[in-house]
């Protein structure tokens, strides 16, 4: 009797530390594989404690991603504007969403979100979290201009959804917030760390002398200054994460973060982008107003335009910016696109 | 046997669940705080042109991140207690403060390095000041920036431009394959202070300083580009000397 009580008195307390549903099914974790650099360069990616990587649930997040039940009309799914083949993002200037309605931002493209440490996502960084960023897009009316009630009603209607939701989440009952987890899950797993200057950088190749030059000149302070906001060898992010005026206008039709944050002082201030992938993200800025990378460059070099919240960082601006050369702006440009990820645009576990 | 086995058991699961931290000697905090000659800074004084230096350039601060290391109290036997290895202040987001429940109480010297000294100033080996965009490039010897002061001036011709007030090791750059370093990180001593049960310690900087002791600063010719300017270093260097001050104890 007595060694019963005690046995009923250990299983009571191993109860305290573990759920329910945890005994019923528990999904598998998840093992990020991080490139070494990244590793090395960087502190741990954010994984939400409420939201752990597991196999199923990053499974289904993928599963989700490129469903295009989550639109209003079953015609476009998150991958329609983020395909994977143009690193998540796509190459028009503007999405056009279901009902033929054009956004006002450029597609961002998807990777490395989980080293995002502020975690504000979108080119104005209205959105605290991916998960919370994964509501938007479905509910935009022009995007995806779905019902989540009605997108969960699809996915239960599913042979499919309920039994994959339960492995996940260890329950079959779905909805916007276990839709959104799953999403947010499989976006945490796109990491690029495999470009070319990667590999120079892990001793594996070596760049071009147009490409050092290049590499040279966005390192210099007093040439392209590009690694104060957009990374370097040591933040192989290619982005700082943060918010910046560089010139595109004197006057804003957009406000960006300052429409976020009803601060003046925000206004005109969208995120740096990450350098990565450039190969396949055309075209640039929040607006897609840069249909190449040399016209990217030569807005630094000769297009700044003053304004109020423009960031000191920008240089010469009365000039209208840092003035490179024809070769140096060439050079730039190669090294900027040795920073593109091939591997990371065919890897099999980000396709459909 | 049986029974014992259980019991361990159940009292290994318990602490699973609950793990009491203990608490040693007092608890100190050090709190930071920024003022521009007395008057009070904060991230809310951002944006707009409100301070005018030594030298009489009206200007704005638009980000304000510096560095600090080996933050240690020293005691009468020269034991050492370290609050931090080192810190990243960055006054744009909110206040940062360095906790110990280490320290037993006691009178202490309080020090620290603004910056890296040489030895630490190791390039990319510190994964949050990466990923916080602080490194200095390779061409400059690399390691860290000490500090990021970046704002907008009003120049000689009452045109509003930016600067960018960027504190590093210096280094002479003239032959590139030869770069000549100086350790240009300030060793800050503020004193000895009395550690109590709870002591809350302020560590003051007056931005002005930057701009006035012992060097003058005319934003009109030293304006951005003053990280490979070796001689703007030193300057630089001279006049964080007297930047930082021993607040209020509490």
């Amino acid at each position: 009797m007595k060694n019963s009580c005690i046995f009923l008195l250990g299983i009571f307390l191993l109860m305290e530390c573990t759920s329910k549903e945890a005994i019923e099914y528990t999904p598998v974790p998840f093992t990020l594989e991080i490139p070494t650099l990244l590793a090395n360069k960087l502190i741990a990616p954010v994984i939400p404690a409420n939201n752990p990587l597991t196999e199923e649930g990053v499974a289904l997040g993928k599963k989700l991603f490129f469903d295009k039940k989550l639109s209003g009309n079953n015609s476009q799914s998150c991958a329609t504007c983020h395909s994977p083949e143009k690193s998540f993002t796509n190459n028009r200037q503007f999405s056009e969403g279901i009902q033929g309605v054009l956004g006002t931002r450029n597609s961002m493209p998807l990777f490395n979100l989980a080293w995002n440490f502020d975690e504000r996502f979108a080119w104005d960084g209205k959105e605290l979290g991916l998960e919370k960023q994964a509501l938007e897009p479905v509910k935009n009316q022009a995007e995806m201009h779905a019902n989540w009630e009605t997108v969960a009603e699809k996915l239960k209607a599913s042979p499919e959804y309920p039994d994959l939701f339960l492995q996940a989440f260890g329950d079959s009952e779905i909805d916007s917030v276990l839709i959104t987890k799953a999403l947010a899950q499989f976006e945490r797993t796109l990491i690029s760390g495999n470009s070319k200057f990667d590999k120079y950088l892990n001793g594996e190749t070596i760049l071009t002398p147009q490409e050092i030059m290049g590499f040279n000149i966005f390192m210099d302070e007093a040439k392209g200054d590009c690694f104060h906001c957009h990374g370097s060898d040591n933040n192989p992010l290619w982005t700082d994460n943060k918010f910046h005026n560089n010139g595109l206008d004197s006057n804003f039709s957009d406000l960006g973060l300052g429409s976020v944050t009803g601060d003046t002082n925000d206004n005109g201030k969208f995120k740096s982008p990450s350098l990565r992938n450039l190969k396949f993200t055309a075209p640039y800025m929040h607006d897609g107003r840069f249909a190449t990378l040399e016209a990217v460059i030569q807005h630094y070099s000769e297009g700044l335009q003053p304004s109020a919240t423009i960031d000191p960082l920008m240089k010469k601006v009365s000039q209208g910016g840092v003035g490179l050369s024809l070769q140096e702006k060439a050079s730039l440009k190669a090294f900027l696109l040795s920073l593109s990820d091939p591997d990371f645009i065919n890897n099999p576990a980000f396709r459909e | 046997m049986k029974v014992l086995l259980f019991l361990l058991t159940g009292l290994l699961t318990f602490n699973a669940c609950s793990s009491p931290e203990k608490e040693v000697g007092a608890s100190v905090t050090i709190r930071f705080s920024h003022n521009w000659d007395n008057t009070p800074v904060t991230s809310a004084d951002f944006n707009t042109i409100k301070f005018t230096n030594e030298n009489g350039e009206m200007l704005s601060i638009e980000r304000l991140r510096y560095l600090i290391s080996n933050v240690i109290l020293t005691n009468a036997k020269n034991e050492i207690y370290e609050l931090s290895s080192y810190q990243l202040v960055n006054l744009g987001e909110g206040e940062i403060m360095l906790e110990s429940n280490e320290v037993p109480e006691g009178d202490y010297k309080l020090s620290f390095v603004f910056g890296f000294t040489d030895t630490e100033n190791t390039t990319g080996n510190y994964p949050d000041l990466n990923a916080a965009s602080f490194n200095v490039p390779g061409m400059l010897g690399g390691g860290y920036h000490f500090m990021q002061l970046d704002g907008k001036y009003v120049d000689q011709n009452l045109a509003t431009t930016g600067f960018n007030y960027h504190v590093i090791r210096a280094v002479n750059i003239e032959d590139p394959n030869n770069l000549i370093f100086q350790d240009t990180s300030i060793k800050v001593y503020l004193g000895v202070i009395n550690i109590m049960a709870t002591t809350e310690v302020e560590i003051k900087m007056n931005i002005a300083e930057w701009f006035k002791n012992p060097n003058t600063w005319d934003l009109n010719t030293l304006n951005t580009i003053l990280m490979p300017n070796f001689d703007a270093q030193i300057l630089m260097h001279q006049n964080g000397k007297s930047v930082f001050s021993l607040g209020v104890l509490q």
